[in-house]
């Protein structure tokens, strides 16, 4: 199908930015386009004003200082993956971004796209909240921190206001030693994921100090396994966490996979995602 | 008010295949339907209109993009490449004929965006495995062939270009 009619405006600079959100109050900003324009050409939404932000200059650097990785809202999912910054000190964003979409999807797509968008199925909105990110929102009255878990409200769904532009995410460094892990299972590679986990922790020896286990596809948005990650923190088995997580997680089918099975994959992942932590 | 003062149209300037046009266009207009209704260039294709199928792969400024899914107001200033210009390149001619060697096209609705997403790997990796190519080609459907031919004719391209490669040095 084709986008029905729509203005479009590129501004150079994040107050023009905020003045046309103002005046425009359903306009829709555009990042990647790789979710919004495919609304578009389906008519499942129909702005009367784009707002291109791909203009701005500054919104796509990766920096880190004071313990703090910075990365810009328009970092593509390609550079995102390529960033040696990334890979050095942030290793499960790393391992995630090749299971996002494909090739040419990545290659437009952006960080800050993924998280305003909020799918229940995708990786970085997972992996934000297994590295306890913080999100900077911008509007005409500044700067506003927003702590990952209270930045996801639902299926689709942000703490974002219509007149902020999310500019950029801050990761605290992981721990010296700390481990990360990430998995999901999907039908055909570069499928949104039917469930997946992205998780983050410490081991001292055989013993967990510390692991977030982020779990993504089993709900409206990414969701911490408390229990489960609690069970691993006693040095109970394996087998324990996995039966723990019935309380964590409450999936809903879809189409193809009822909530047991769903439930069932979540565990299976737990056990990959955790063995290969090392 | 006119379509310009209201946002709704742009001028736009950019080059394609080589060429600088310019054109005013509709800002509702993807980059595909720009290249097949304004400016005739029928090679890239369109089947889902949403990212799904791969058919309407293109490059713009040297890396591939959903053509539906980019519209063409974004590509004011930019470089295009479709596959007219790379046929003319010639830089994919030993893909296209390894193509039509192994039967790795039918009807050939998918082939544009698959030559255009073959090039773009084995710009990146020149040494993929079987694995690797079909991970590559994930996001281009193909409802004839079943695969298998299209990852045949990369992979011998792909070992015939690092064999030449190999005896020049
Ligand atoms: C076939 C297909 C498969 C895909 N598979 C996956 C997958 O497996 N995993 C995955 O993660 N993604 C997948 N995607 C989505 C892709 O990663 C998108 O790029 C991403 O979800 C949205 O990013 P974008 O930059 O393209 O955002 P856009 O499409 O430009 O925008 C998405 C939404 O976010 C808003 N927005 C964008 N940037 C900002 C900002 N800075 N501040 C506030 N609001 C903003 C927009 O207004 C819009 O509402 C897939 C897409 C397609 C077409
Ligand atoms: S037409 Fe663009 S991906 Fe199908
Ligand atoms: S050859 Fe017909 S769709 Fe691929």
């Amino acid at each position: 199908m084709k986008a029905s009619e729509v203005g479009y405006a590129k501004p150079a600079s994040l107050p023009e930015v905020f003045a046309l959100l103002e005046k425009n109050e359903d306009a829709r900003l555009l990042a990647g386009g790789q979710s919004l324009i495919a609304g578009l050409n389906m008519r499942l939404s129909n702005p009367t004003l784009l707002i291109d932000i791909n203009g701005i200059a500054g919104l796509n650097t990766i920096t880190e200082s004071g313990g703090t990785i910075r990365i810009g809202a328009l970092t593509r999912h390609l550079d995102l993956g390529a960033s040696p910054l990334i890979a050095a000190k942030l290793p499960l964003i790393a391992k995630a971004v090749p299971h996002i979409a494909h090739m040419a999807i990545r290659n437009r797509g952006t960080i800050g796209g993924s998280l305003a968008l909020s799918d229940p199925a995708t990786e970085l909105p997972a992996c934000c909240l297994a590295l306890n990110a913080t999100m900077t929102a911008a509007s005409s009255k500044g700067e506003r921190k927003i702590p990952v878990k209270t930045f996801f409200k639902g299926l689709f769904e942000t703490d974002l206001k219509q007149n902020e532009v999310l500019t950029a995410i801050e990761i605290p460094l992981p721990a010296a030693g700390s481990l990360s892990g990430f998995s999901e299972l999907v039908r055909r590679h570069g499928d949104y994921a039917i469930v997946g986990l992205a998780a983050q922790g410490v081991r001292k020896g055989s013993s967990w100090s510390q692991l977030n286990l982020s779990y993504f596809g089993v709900g409206d948005h990414p969701v911490l396994a408390a229990n489960a990650s609690e069970a691993l923190l006693a040095d109970k088995s394996m087998a324990d966490a996995q039966a723990v997580l019935a309380s964590d997680l409450s999936p809903s089918e879809d189409a193809e996979n009822s909530a047991a099975t769903k439930l069932h994959f979540a565990r299976v992942l737990l056990g990959r995602v955790v063995a290969s932590m090392s | 008010m006119n379509r310009q003062a209201t946002n709704l149209e742009r001028n736009i300037t950019l080059t394609v295949n080589g060429e600088r046009v310019t054109r005013s266009v509709a800002a509702r207009m993807h980059l595909v339907d720009f290249l097949r209704e304004t400016l005739g260039l029928t090679g890239s294709h369109l089947g889902c209109e949403h990212g799904v199928c791969g058919a309407c792969t293109i490059r713009v400024d040297g890396l591939t993009v959903r053509g539906c899914l980019m519209l063409a107001v974004q590509a004011d200033g930019a470089t295009v490449e479709t596959i007219e210009g790379l046929t003319d390149s010639s830089k994919a001619a030993d893909l296209q004929e390894e193509f039509l060697n192994r039967n790795a096209l039918q009807c050939g609705y998918c082939t544009p965006g698959m030559l255009m997403t073959a090039v773009e790997l084995l710009d990146r990796n020149a040494k993929p495995t079987r694995e690797e190519i079909r991970d590559a080609i994930s996001g281009n459907y193909c409802r004839c062939t079943g695969y298998h031919a299209i990852v045949d004719a990369i992979e011998t391209v792909a070992k015939s270009r690092s064999s030449k490669k190999g005896t020049a040095s």
